[in-house]
């Protein structure tokens, strides 16, 4: 065993599973042995168009394949949100966007499922199709769903405060658009499924890529009308997920559905187009941002309206929209709030979550607008943003309650680390400063599903060999959740790390759980990660003080000896007090849980429930830029990031997850664009997507607050989202220092800066010769 | 066309029955069953199926099988030995050089290309031998402070 003793929280311990990782034995979805058909996916050509008829009779001919199936196969809608399923795993009557799945095979090999579907015949009917917001909600446009009118999946209007007094009351008020471009997860592991049906006992396994094993496994019941205990899902190594896999998706329900078809088992490997097609990316989407701003920078009102172009299905749309107004509120103290959100269906590939989910480009907005304002009252962008901190422990005006807010530390932090007072303001030409804040959840307080059970369960077994194993549902997609459960009970038990073992997610075997999003996993699985290792720890340390002949409350462990504190015994070792313990009824197994109290699952108003969370993240960064001129090349030359985790339980995970999170907003900020044309996707590879390469990406310098949270597991919150946000506003801004030009559309990639420098040129001209003129 | 295939694959020979039309990375994958070889798009956009071949970094989903024949092919499988991770693998786990771990065998083949020629690379020389692997995880700033590491680590 490898000694791994002392304090395991704040340690910088590598990732549990790393060693699989590094030497190529972590076995993917699409590594798993398995003697399979290949399933293959008919996509829809058309954007939009009733279908009239798919013919499989040819294909089902062809020698080799073993099952090919249509719509007809499951008549069930299926989605992420139980009030908003509307999407089948292959398209019946109605195609909704190119790329859609329309009919699947089975085959005994690539070749011979490639040759069955090119057999297939779809006869349709085309209808107007609709790729931006604007044109599905015009009058008139046909509907893409019978029961919403005007393509609109969910109108949100909030108001906290009193908005006209808070405009009257500001010296300065201004609104300005923003509009942020559709991106992608672009997660390194394509999409890909595993699945075996045995068809004498009605049983189905399904291996997959997801983030949300359970809500996979409820899908798949309900599409395939089985009891949820004949099914297991298994999620093995997960190549990243961002939110790609955070609902279930078609192609995992596709691949059951083939199994069952072919009696077997089925591989179903998505190309990298295809990952792309399955999308679930942030929405394009338009902001429209008003603020009232007193001469001193104190906020006095904000409103906000955001329309996002949602893709063909609901998906996680409805929490979305509600994201974006949520999260208005947190992060300063703002008397007055109004939010319009605005959720559109068109004949896109669906939209969902992603990193920063909702909050990112609404943030983006405000903090663009803070900093204009800002400059035009002659204000510094850091006191602007000083003059409108809260005060907690607190409470916003949407429900959420904040008992740590790291905020102002991280503000410090990043000046000091950046040089921003000595340096802002006297950068060479094309060189310039910008910052900005951001927040997020840690984990949303109230789950999807109501059903009374607590928010995350961890289980505990020790049995005769003294080797401790953690059983969780929690999904590890790369993020380090399993090794942060490993130091969360080590520290509790005060045992060499070694000793614990993880078996994750895998339904036959570990306990329930939501699943990674919302970064909940440290927070709400670490919580209850704790709770089964005290659990644990009262059953040894009763074993060790019946041994010792004293009270368990007298007794303490470190690095695995347990001895009567101040006494002078040199007490027993880990194993002695084991073995007494198993000696009271064999091997232990301890459950401990977790649940938000509900005055933490948020507001009473409609949606309420969106955005609330026990503890929210903070986080204040400083980009750096270099623009060229000539080129309208944007090179980010540094970023300075501070964080507020609360407790870094893991701070070099910390630092892995803030510079990952901090360059994802980078690869949003300066190039990456969902692009389609027709309705056809241009950008479904990875050099149609481009996702900055290890040349364009700067030095991060990570600076961790611990601003302790009571409720967060030895006070910590998330620390794999919040960053994200503040990059956007950071870079444009910094770009604004460089060349005097606030761009408003996102990517800021090279064409539009030097439109948007032709444009002033051109501008000024205009002016010089009017001038001249009069 | 079946075509017989001589190779030697991680320091050892062998020989195999396949199409002339198999690419490597499915010969690696599906023949060999050394999945350590990832496949992360539709061919030459990402880097994940990094080998050596020959000792110079390769895309194996770019590559025919048919084309190694009497060729030296190196995976993540080969490199370091039993029991002992390589000095790449261990800085690679030791400094969170890998998160979701998918991008991380190409990664390594590539940087390890670079070692072998260039024992003591500069930053902007480890970017460069780097630059056709993409990463989502990290940023990449724990990959360069990983081979950084690695090295300085001469052991």
């Amino acid at each position: 065993m490898t000694a791994l003793r002392g304090p395991a929280v704040g340690r910088r311990l590598p990732l549990i599973d790393g060693i699989e990782k590094v030497s190529g034995r972590a076995a993917y979805t699409a590594d798993l042995p398995a003697h399979a058909l290949v399933g293959r996916i008919l996509r829809s050509p058309y954007a939009h168009a009733e279908l009239l008829d798919v013919d499989v009779a040819a294909a089902r001919l062809l020698p080799g394949v073993v099952a090919v199936i249509t719509g007809a196969d499951c008549a069930k809608p299926f989605g992420v949100l139980p009030i908003s399923m509307n999407e089948y795993p292959l398209a019946r009557e109605r195609v909704r966007y190119r790329g859609e799945p329309v009919a699947a095979v089975a085959a005994v090999d690539d070749e011979t499922a490639e040759r069955a579907l090119a057999l297939i015949r779809l006869s349709v009917r085309e209808l107007p199709a609709y790729f931006s917001a604007e044109a599905a909600r015009a009058p008139g446009a046909v509907l893409l769903h019978d029961n919403q009118a005007g393509n609109v999946l969910r109108e949100v209007h909030d108001e906290f405060g009193d908005l006209a007094a808070g405009f009257a009351a500001a010296d300065l008020v201004r609104e300005a658009r923003y509009r942020c471009a559709e991106v992608a997860h672009g997660q390194m592991e394509p999409h890909a499924a595993l699945a075996e049906y045995d068809a004498e006992r009605r049983r189905l396994t399904l291996h997959s890529v997801t983030q949300v094993p359970y809500y996979l496994h409820l899908m798949l019941a309900h599409c395939l009308e089985l009891e949820e205990s004949q099914i297991r899902v298994v999620k093995p190594f997960v190549g990243g997920g961002f939110g790609a896999r955070v609902e279930p998706l078609n192609f995992e329900i596709v691949a059951a559905l083939l199994a069952r078809a072919a009696c077997g088992t089925v591989r179903l490997n998505l190309t990298r187009e295809e990952s792309f097609l399955t999308h679930r990316g942030r929405p394009e989407t338009e902001i429209r941002v008003k603020l009232g701003m007193t001469r001193q920078g104190r906020l006095t009102a904000a409103a906000c309206e955001v329309v996002q172009r949602g893709g063909a299905y609901a998906g996680y749309g409805i929490v979305t929209i509600l994201y974006a107004g949520s999260l208005l509120h947190g992060i300063y103290d703002i008397p007055a709030v109004k939010y319009d959100g605005c959720r559109v269906y068109t004949n896109t590939p669906p939209c969902g979550a992603m990193r920063g989910h909702g909050s990112v480009d609404a943030r983006h907005a405000f903090e663009c607008l803070l900093d204009t304002m800002a400059a035009e009252l002659g204000l510094d962008p850091f006191a602007v943003r000083r003059a409108n901190l809260l005060s907690v422990p607190t409470q916003t005006a949407n429900g959420i309650i904040i008992n740590s807010y790291g905020l102002p530390e991280c503000l410090d932090r990043v000046e000091r680390a950046s040089g921003w007072q000595a340096r802002k303001g006297r950068l060479p030409p094309g060189r310039g400063l910008g910052m900005a804040c951001s927040h997020y959840v840690s984990g949303a307080g109230k789950p999807i599903h109501r059903t009374g059970e607590p928010h995350a369960v961890v289980e505990l077994r020790l049995d005769f060999d003294g080797g401790i194993t953690i059983l969780t549902g929690a999904a590890d997609i790369g993020q380090g959740s399993s090794t942060i459960l490993v130091q969360a009970v080590g520290e509790i038990l005060g045992i060499d790390l070694g000793r614990l073992r993880v078996v994750a997610t895998d339904s036959a075997v570990t306990p329930k759980d939501n699943g990674s999003y919302s970064s909940r996993v440290t927070f709400m699985v670490g919580n209850a990660a704790i709770d089964a290792a005290q659990r644990l720890r009262d059953i040894l340390l009763a074993a060790a003080a019946r041994k010792l002949e004293s009270r368990p409350d007298r007794i303490e462990c470190v690095d695995e000896r347990f001895r009567v504190r101040g006494g002078e015994d040199p007490g027993l070792a880990f194993r002695e007090v084991a073995a007494a313990a198993l000696a009271q009824g064999g091997s232990i197994t301890v459950k401990g849980t977790f649940t938000v109290p509900v005055e933490y699952q948020g507001g009473k108003h409609r949606g309420g429930a969106v955005g609330s969370t026990m503890a929210l993240s903070y986080a204040a960064q400083v980009v750096e830029v270099d623009v060229d001129v000539d080129t309208g090349m944007v090179r980010v030359e540094k970023v300075w990031v501070a964080h507020d985790c609360g407790r870094a339980i893991n701070p070099l995970s910390v630092e892995g997850q803030v510079q990952g999170s901090v360059w994802m907003g980078m690869a949003q900020a300066l190039g990456e664009e969902t692009r389609y044309e027709g309705g056809l996707p241009l950008h479904a590879s990875l050099l149609g997507y481009p996702i900055p390469t290890i040349m364009e990406s700067p030095p991060i310098e990570v600076h961790i607050v611990e601003c302790l949270d009571p409720n967060g597991p030895f006070g910590a919150k998330e620390a794999s989202e919040g960053s994200l946000a503040g990059f956007l506003p950071a870079v444009t801004g910094a770009v604004a220092d460089a060349i005097g030009l606030r761009m408003t559309e996102l990517p800021i990639t090279p064409d539009r800066i030097l439109e948007a420098l032709a444009r002033r040129q051109r501008d000024s001209r205009i002016a010089a010769a009017r001038g001249a003129a009069s | 066309m079946p075509m017989i295939l001589s190779l030697t694959l991680n320091g050892r020979p062998r020989t195999d029955l396949v199409s002339d039309n198999l690419l490597l990375v499915e010969y690696l994958r599906d023949v060999a069953g050394l999945t350590g070889t990832k496949r992360g798009c539709d061919g030459g956009e990402c880097g994940a199926c990094t080998v050596l071949i020959d000792g110079a970094p390769q895309h194996a989903c770019l590559t025919l099988a048919s084309r190694c024949g009497g060729r030296h092919v190196e995976t993540i499988e080969g490199i370091g030995s039993p029991g002992r991770l390589s000095r790449l693998q261990r800085a690679f786990h030791e400094k969170l050089g890998a998160q979701c771990g998918f991008c991380t065998p190409g990664m390594i083949m590539a940087a390890e290309a670079l070692l072998r020629r260039n024992p003591d690379p500069n930053e902007a020389e480890i970017r460069e031998a780097l630059s056709g692997n993409l990463c989502r995880c990290t940023g990449y700033v724990k990959i360069i402070e990983s081979v950084q590491a690695a090295a300085g680590d001469a052991t």
